[in-house]
């Protein structure tokens, strides 16, 4: 058996279509199985309400008397783009303001419109023969405008890698705070509710298919940028009419030490053409898995600890080397489960038709890396491979000589094996002189906690060591941990003049 | 009941906690406590029979003492109920019911703040 898109439209117009959400699918198809729920569903409504970044809407002003081309915008003090003629612009929802930082961004902007406060457009332009005017402020309200069209490149992940952080220190992250010591594990995603996971082969979700954005009826563009649908990572282009948005579903918000983001409601109606469409809408938490990423890797390819499933994050917690670590989420499950239910009662209602893609979306695509024509420079481009190093069974006055000789600051402690165990500073040295006590070898005066360096390791990722720790040197170390070369706030001079900065 | 004590250390290191433990005979809970060489901030737990006593011997002792009635608060207009705080609160105040509504056990919290900034809708503030 299966249906058309027809007939189910013919069902919503006529008020008899069953529509249900995607919670409650996986419970039919167990009662009923999947032919049983085909005759019964005709159309399972999805939903998420989360961080979504990559947002923003394009606004309209009209044009002014006498009229201005405008080249620089700034809405409540937030730049927007100025490179779409002369009265048009984005405003994107993770531009911070001039003035307040990460408290204030282009999301606050856009919920104050929406929350039908007034916004302050500010502009500047070089003045033109045909566009004479210089600057302009006004202030002004959603109904001001022309049009304001929400217009997202990448929204409705499919699934997002959970997050934790091994490091010693709190992490601040788009996936919120990350505790030391894998201390917390932060999630994000509807999971079972989630409409790309309810059609993973994109049958039903591609080009015109309607859609809940933010309360407003709006629509699928296409596929979303870094679209990777065959990692399990598929993302949509979605837009809709900011006019007709409400402050429930698309709330601006700060991720402390990170940036400003913004949450958006958004869901799918899918309809449930035939037994293909059962199966995949069938899709539980406990189907659908993710890595568990460390954080504390400051690299594009983060490690994954293990997988863990949407039911085992939604429990409260997960295990983790043999301990619970409990879990928080960043999205709103109960906000999800709220637009899925607005989508089933406005399908309920007649008011919302379905549609199949008018094109459809590539489901078997895999987002590339970026191609980098110049690698950034790297620790073992710039590090000193002259390496003065001591024993920490050696005297103290062994290590000022050789760090005379050295004409360095920094000495590397090694033991027996040559493996790094500590470190001497001349201030260290200074401090064993001048308060001549009990300590007369260097494991006495060393530091034992050294913060090291790798060859491979970007400079950019060795300067963060640097000023975090308040130090002015890392040694660089091989994999069994001896020294190679040292890397030195000096060194870093070479960066400047040199190829990189090209 | 929690009390809020703060004191200064200018004129010298009065045991106040102590001293105020010895004078009542109350047993007293140091929840939190930061200290450092001029000032002193302390949350402590007694039974809430005891709170005046404890509070009347620690402001004879020098100490300024607030009566805490409430923990964190949450704004239910900014909360989207994402449960970021859940993880992050060191005395398990958060929690979602059946329903993913955000549930609070305020008198769990000892105010120590950590939940404020990892809220991505400032929905969290604390008392006074």
């Amino acid at each position: 058996m299966h249906k058309t898109i027809d007939q189910i439209n013919e069902r919503i117009r006529d008020g008899t279509a069953r529509v249900v959400t995607a919670e409650e699918m996986p419970v039919i198809v167990a009662e009923l199985g999947e032919e049983g729920a085909l005759k019964e569903v005709d159309v399972v409504t999805t939903g998420t309400f989360g961080a979504m970044c990559s947002s923003g809407a394009f606004i309209n002003f009209g044009h002014a008397e006498p009229p201005i081309r405008m080249e620089r915008i700034w809405l409540n003090n937030v730049e927007a783009y100025g490179g779409l003629a002369a009265v048009d612009t984005y405003i994107g929802a993770t531009q911070q303001s001039d003035t307040r930082e990460e408290e204030y961004g282009g999301a606050h902007v856009i919920e104050d419109l929406v929350a039908g406060k007034s916004v302050e457009l500010r502009a500047s332009s070089r003045g033109t023969d045909c566009y004479p005017r210089r600057t302009i402020t006004t202030d002004l309200l959603l109904e001001n405008l022309n049009q304001a069209i929400m217009c997202n490149p990448r929204n409705a992940y499919q699934r997002y890698n959970a997050a934790t952080n091994s490091t010693d220190r709190v992490l601040h992250t788009y996936m919120g705070v990350l505790l030391p010591n894998c201390a917390n594990v932060s999630f994000s995603g509807a999971g079972v509710l989630n409409p790309l996971s309810n059609d993973p082969n994109l049958r039903l979700i591609g080009s015109g298919v309607p859609l809940f954005l933010c309360g407003a009826q709006g629509m699928v563009i296409g596929e979303g940028t870094q679209h990777s649908p065959a990692g399990g990572y598929g993302t949509l282009m979605v837009t809709g009419n900011l006019k007709e948005m409400s402050q429930d579903y698309l709330r601006a918000a700060t991720m402390t030490g990170y940036g400003v983001t913004l949450y958006v409601g958004l869901g799918i109606p899918l309809p449930v053409l035939d037994v293909d469409v059962v199966r995949a809408t069938a899709v539980r938490d406990e189907d659908i898995a993710v890595d568990l990423l460390d954080y504390g890797v400051p690299s594009r390819n983060r490690p994954a600890l293990r997988k863990v499933t949407y039911a085992e994050l939604r429990s409260g917690s997960v295990e983790m080397n043999g301990e619970e670590v409990r879990t928080s989420s960043l999205s709103s499950f109960r906000k999800a489960r709220q637009v899925a239910g607005e989508l089933k009662r406005w399908i309920e209602r007649g008011s919302l038709q379905l549609a199949l893609p008018t094109r459809p979306i590539d489901a078997k695509k895999l987002a590339k890396p970026m191609y980098q024509s110049i690698q950034g420079p790297r620790v073992l481009d710039i590090m000193d491979r002259q390496v003065f190093s001591v024993r920490e069974d050696e005297e103290i006055i062994t290590a000022a000589k050789k760090l005379l000789k050295g004409e360095t600051n920094h000495l590397p402690v090694i033991n027996s094996d040559s493996v790094l165990v500590g470190i001497v500073t001349t201030f260290d040295i200074s401090k064993a002189v001048a308060n001549p006590g009990k300590a007369h070898l260097v494991k006495d005066i060393m530091k034992k906690k050294v913060i090291t360096t790798t060859p491979d390791e970007a400079v950019d990722i060795a300067v963060q060591k640097l000023e975090r720790n308040n130090i002015s040197a890392l040694p660089v170390v091989d994999s069994a941990h001896h020294v190679i070369a040292m890397l030195t706030a000096m060194n870093l001079g070479k960066l400047f003049g040199g190829r990189w900065l090209k | 009941m929690k009390l809020l004590v703060t004191f200064s250390r200018k004129k010298g290191k009065k045991p106040i906690i102590a001293q105020a433990v010895r004078d009542t005979g109350v047993l007293i809970n140091v929840e939190r406590a930061v200290i450092d060489s001029s000032e002193g901030e302390a949350l402590i737990d007694v039974p809430d029979e005891q709170c005046k006593l404890v509070s009347d011997t620690m402001i004879r002792l020098g100490a300024t003492v607030h009566i805490l009635e409430h923990g964190i608060s949450v704004n239910e207009s900014e909360c989207v109920d994402c449960g970021a705080c859940i993880s992050i609160c060191p005395r398990e105040v958060f929690s979602l019911d059946k329903d993913f509504r955000l549930q609070l056990e305020e008198e769990k919290c000892v105010l120590c703040g950590k939940c404020i900034e990892a809220c991505p809708h400032q929905a969290l503030t604390l008392p006074l």
